[in-house]
Parts: structure tokens; C-alpha cells; sequence
């Protein structure tokens, strides 16, 4: 293409930026002047923040950047990139995001963890279900920086509990999903169902996956490998819903 | 979403302290997240309320209960002593938006919402309640919107717990640094499109909605919620009904029946509690307060009765029911209707 080219053009990037590219263009950096290039020059801040990274392990939020005087219990972020530490499946991940990045952007552009999925980016679909202390909440509506000191559980996670890999072999044998695009959120969602209630009827289930959108129609047969996961129904039962 | 600065305060002083300058408030940011990725609302600077402590938890007391304004939908439909005292409440946030959505949103939050109409919450509609001139709602899409008590904006009432907490007769505690605290009550909390179309509740800029109060119900209170929407779940209301009934046996010494997505401001059906009062609860009446809830009174503006607009004529038939069968469930006489919203 040609034209005039403009001082932040993607093109100036190097070829391997692929990620962080997609990344910026995401967020819309392109819109708030905050450039890559930009980003670099500013070097320094860069060098300062790997310094305070120490310290960002041990404290979370409270170690990222703050400026300007504030009362007790007031502290000031961004707009741009701060130091998050997040407590991600049991492991700490220090990113440098902006206030405004959601968790679900968090995992999956800064800590390429995929297994997340982002549908309707409103909490209308629940495909970016992921469990905070053990709740099931929409990681599409909440800030990662609103992550900062609660346990954070993916589907990537799950692997490492017998419970959640029982309910994942569940979702296999039951063959309980055609497109795959909701099935991480649906996961999360009947795990976190089984922490709270582990014997739950059919009912139960339906009701705690009623955010939970699949436009396969898959539901009868998440419901029979939710069932099956809890050990309250029989391993031959159909799904002929 | 635009950058913004987020000022995270731990403590309702820390909070007042910082709004200022156009801040906005976040709380679960569920609305508020919302309205940013629509690009309706820019703020340069929010003030993070989430980690106030303080103002999570649901206290008895001998008066009643008081809620802090960030506990969640799902802390408040799943506490036990609410939902025996209070059902109306613990329906109504137990219906609200999806499970994960209840997880997260505060009741605070829920209550201060802004307009769930999809040209108010559009990018491309500049509309009466942004400061211009047009509501685009009454020659447009409007299959959802009010049939009663609408003057110049159609938009409903977005808040479902509003219309639990109007039955109960709820306040609701606004916090400010140089004022202190003033308790409003639930009836005045939220302004009419027709005295303040850019204006939608009475808290101001520098305020905090710290707490919601529900005095102790009446000896022998019984009462329920329901919602209809077009799905089963996940879904606003086209219907609702709120109901509380003061009982003297099978006698009903008072009632309350409260509307929500009917009319831009949640409302009382003061012709349907009249029915009520003094009266057993049967059948035949309950379904006479239902009808006669469309016959009712302006509260806000001049228009009497119901008066659909061209694509919502439905709604006048599905509010009677609504009505009737919510007031056979507080009474204990009808079970939880199967198609109302779980």
C-alpha cells in the first residue's frame, strides 16, 4: 500500500513483533499515541521497572508505579503500563499492562494463554469463564488489575487437579462439543459447580451453566459429563436430550 | 476502551477524597466495562472501589438489614436469612443477568446502572438522554421499552433489584466528604426522564452509595419476584412483578406490587394494592390486581393507563400475569411459575 507513511507505521516494527502487535492493536494503542518505539525510548522506566519487579513479587499492586501525593489507602495507576503481579494456577506472573487490560486479555496477549476464549467480550456468553478463589466470573468485564491478590484458575490449570481432569475426560468420552469455542468456559463453569456442589442433580447443572451460551447445542451431553464428573449418574447414560 | 488512570482506594474516605475531576466510580465494572467498550462512556479516571471492605456484608440487626453497597448478587440471593425474610430480594438478585455476572456485580452497582436501551447504549445514537434532542426509541425498535408513565424516554428501569427493594421499602445511604451521610429512599432515588432527561438518580457527583438499609418486615410478611424475559435465563425482564404481602392469616392487612421494566422509573401499582388490602388472598383477586395495575395512575407523568407503543402491546398482557401468579406465590397458593425466569 501506498500513501504517506505515518510516524508509528506497523511497518517500522520489526517482522517477529506478531504478538505484541497484535497485542497493541487490541488495546488500541494506535489511538492514544502510546507506540511501541515510544515505549522503548522510554528505556529508563523500562530498566526502573525490572527493578521494582523484586518488589512487585512480593507485594502485588502495591509495588507498581504510583505517582503524586495521596491519602492512606489511595493509590494511582497508569495509563500506561504498570506491574501486575498475578497469582496465575498457582504460579506468580509479573506483566506490565495497562490499568485498562482485562484479565482476559492479560492471559491470553501477555502470558499467551490461550485456553481462555474471548466470544462476546460483554459477559453475555461465558466462553471466558475462569474461576477467581474458586467463583466463576467472566474474565472478558473484569480489569486483571482487579486479579491482583486473588487465585486465578484457567482451563490450563485444570490439568493439574484430578477434579478438574476428571470433568475434561468426561467432556471427551461424552463427546460434548461440536466447535470447541465455549467447552473451556464450560469446563471451568461445571468444575466450579462440583467444588460448591458435589453431588448436583440435573437441574443444578443446567442452572449453573445458564450464562454459558453454546451455539453447537451441545448442552445434553455437558450435562450427562457433568453428571458422570460428580459419579451421579451412570457411565452409560445417553444423551438423547 | 479508552486509557484511563485507576485510582484504587481500600477505604470509603480514600474513596470521597478522589471524586473529583470527572472521575467515575468503578465498582465491579460490570456496567461500567461495559459502557467503555461501547465508547458511551470515556472517563479519563476511575476511582476503584472494589477493595473497600468495608463496604461488603449483610448485617441483621433488630431494625432489619443492612447490605454494604459492593456484596454481590450471589452473596445476597444465596444468604439464608434473606432469602426467608426477604425472598422478594433473594429472587429478584437470584434472576438477575447470567450466574458469573451475579458473582461478580454488587448491589450497588445494580441499583446504579445506567439505561439498558440499545439506542442509549449505542455509540451511533446521540438520544434525549445524552443531552439531545431525540428519543429515537418512540419511531424505532421499541418491542422493549415502557408502556406506562414514559412522557419524553421510554427506557425501562434497568435495575431488577430496585424493584425488590421498592417493595420492601428500602433506603439507600449516599456518602459524601463535606455533607456526610443522608439516607434516600429507594422511591427517590432514581429521577424521571422528564424532569432531568441527563439525570438519572439523585446521587451526586461527589457521592458514594455506601449502604441499602431494609427496615424489619411486618409480623406475617410473606414475599416473591419474578421475571419474565424472552429466554429463561440471561435475559432482562419484558415482565416482573415484585410482591409484598403483610398477612393476617389468609387476610392481607397490606401490599405492596411493584413493576420494573414498565416504566422508566420502578413503580408501585398503588390500584393493584388497594385490591389487596383487607382482603383473603384468592385467586379471582389476585387476578383482578393484576388487571387493575394496568389501569394505573400517573405517578410521574400525565399518562393514564397503560399505552403501548407500536411494538409492545404484549407487554400489557403479560404484566397482569406477571402480577397475578407473583402474588399467588408470595401467598403460598400457586408454586414458582416453570417459564418465569431461573
Amino acid at each position: 500500500m501506498s500513501g504517506p507513511k505515518l510516524p508509528h507505521d506497523s511497518s517500522d516494527l520489526p517482522q517477529d513483533s506478531g504478538v505484541a502487535q497484535t497485542a497493541e492493536n487490541k488495546l488500541g494503542k494506535g489511538t492514544t499515541g502510546i507506540t511501541r518505539r515510544g515505549f522503548l525510548k522510554g528505556a529508563g522506566v523500562t530498566a526502573a521497572g525490572t527493578a521494582l519487579l523484586e518488589g512487585a513479587r512480593a507485594f502485588g499492586r502495591e509495588a507498581a508505579a504510583t505517582r503524586g501525593e495521596h491519602p492512606e489507602g489511595v493509590r494511582e495507576f497508569g495509563p500506561g503500563p504498570v506491574a501486575v503481579t498475578l497469582q496465575v494456577n498457582g504460579k506468580e506472573r509479573v506483566i506490565h499492562i495497562e490499568p485498562r487490560t482485562t484479565l482476559a486479555d492479560a492471559l491470553r496477549l501477555e502470558m499467551a494463554m490461550t485456553g481462555t476464549k474471548v466470544v462476546c467480550d460483554r459477559g453475555a456468553c461465558s466462553a471466558c469463564t475462569l474461576l477467581m478463589d474458586d467463583i466463576p466470573i467472566n474474565s472478558c468485564m473484569t480489569l486483571a488489575i482487579d486479579a491482583v491478590g486473588h487465585q486465578v484458575t484457567t482451563i490450563e490449570g485444570l490439568t493439574e487437579s484430578s477434579e478438574g481432569h476428571s470433568m475434561q475426560a468426561a467432556f471427551l468420552k461424552h463427546d460434548a462439543m461440536q466447535c470447541g469455542f465455549c467447552t473451556p468456559g464450560m469446563v471451568m463453569t461445571c468444575s466450579a459447580l462440583l467444588k460448591k456442589n458435589p453431588k448436583p442433580t440435573e437441574d443444578d447443572v443446567r442452572l449453573a451453566t445458564a450464562g454459558n451460551l453454546c451455539r453447537c447445542g451441545t448442552y445434553p451431553r455437558i450435562f450427562a459429563a457433568t453428571l458422570e464428573a460428580a459419579g451421579v449418574s451412570d457411565s452409560e447414560s445417553t444423551h438423547n436430550a | 476502551m479508552n486509557q484511563f488512570v485507576l485510582v484504587d482506594c481500600t477505604t470509603v474516605d480514600g474513596a470521597l477524597s478522589q471524586l473529583k475531576d470527572g472521575s467515575v466510580v468503578k465498582a465491579a465494572g460490570v456496567d461500567l466495562l461495559d459502557r467503555m467498550k461501547n465508547g458511551t462512556t470515556t472517563p479519563s479516571r476511575l476511582v476503584n472501589i472494589r477493595n473497600i471492605s468495608a463496604l461488603r456484608g449483610i448485617h441483621p440487626s433488630p431494625e432489619g438489614v443492612t447490605i454494604g453497597a459492593l456484596t454481590t448478587l450471589t452473596e445476597i440471593s444465596e444468604h439464608p436469612l434473606l432469602q426467608s425474610h426477604y425472598t422478594i430480594l433473594t429472587d429478584a438478585c437470584g434472576t438477575v443477568a447470567t450466574p458469573h455476572i451475579r458473582n461478580m456485580a454488587t448491589l450497588g452497582g445494580n441499583l446504579l446502572q445506567e439505561l439498558q436501551c440499545w439506542y442509549f447504549r449505542s455509540e451511533e445514537y446521540e438520544c434525549l438522554r445524552k443531552g439531545k434532542e431525540i428519543c429515537f426509541a418512540f419511531s424505532g425498535l421499541n418491542q422493549y421499552h415502557a408502556i406506562m408513565d414514559y412522557g419524553t424516554c421510554p427506557s425501562v428501569a434497568p435495575s431488577t433489584s430496585a424493584v425488590a427493594l421498592l417493595g420492601l421499602n428500602a433506603s439507600v445511604e449516599l456518602t459524601s466528604a463535606k455533607r456526610g451521610k443522608r439516607m434516600v429512599a429507594i422511591k427517590d432515588l432514581y429521577v424521571h426522564p422528564d424532569a432531568n432527561p441527563t439525570k438519572f438518580t439523585v446521587l451526586e457527583p461527589d457521592e458514594l452509595l455506601t449502604a441499602v438499609m431494609i427496615p424489619q418486615p411486618a409480623k406475617g410478611t410473606r414475599s416473591a419476584y419474578q421475571k419474565y424475559g424472552e429466554k429463561q435465563s440471561n435475559d432482562w425482564a419484558i415482565a416482573d412483578a415484585g410482591v409484598v404481602l403483610e398477612m393476617d392469616g389468609n387476610v392481607c392487612r397490606k401490599a405492596a406490587i411493584v413493576m420494573g421494566s414498565a416504566s422508566p422509573v420502578v413503580r408501585h401499582a398503588p390500584e393493584a394494592e388497594a385490591m389487596l388490602a383487607g382482603k383473603p388472598i384468592t385467586e379471582e383477586i389476585a387476578r383482578a390486581a393484576g388487571k387493575a395495575a394496568m389501569q394505573g395512575a400517573p405517578l410521574q407523568t400525565a399518562m393514564q393507563g397503560a399505552q403501548p407503543l407500536s411494538m409492545n402491546a404484549y407487554k400489557v398482557q403479560m404484566f397482569p400475569i406477571a402480577i397475578y401468579r407473583t402474588i399467588l406465590l408470595a401467598a403460598g397458593q400457586m408454586g414458582r411459575d416453570p417459564s418465569a425466569a431461573s
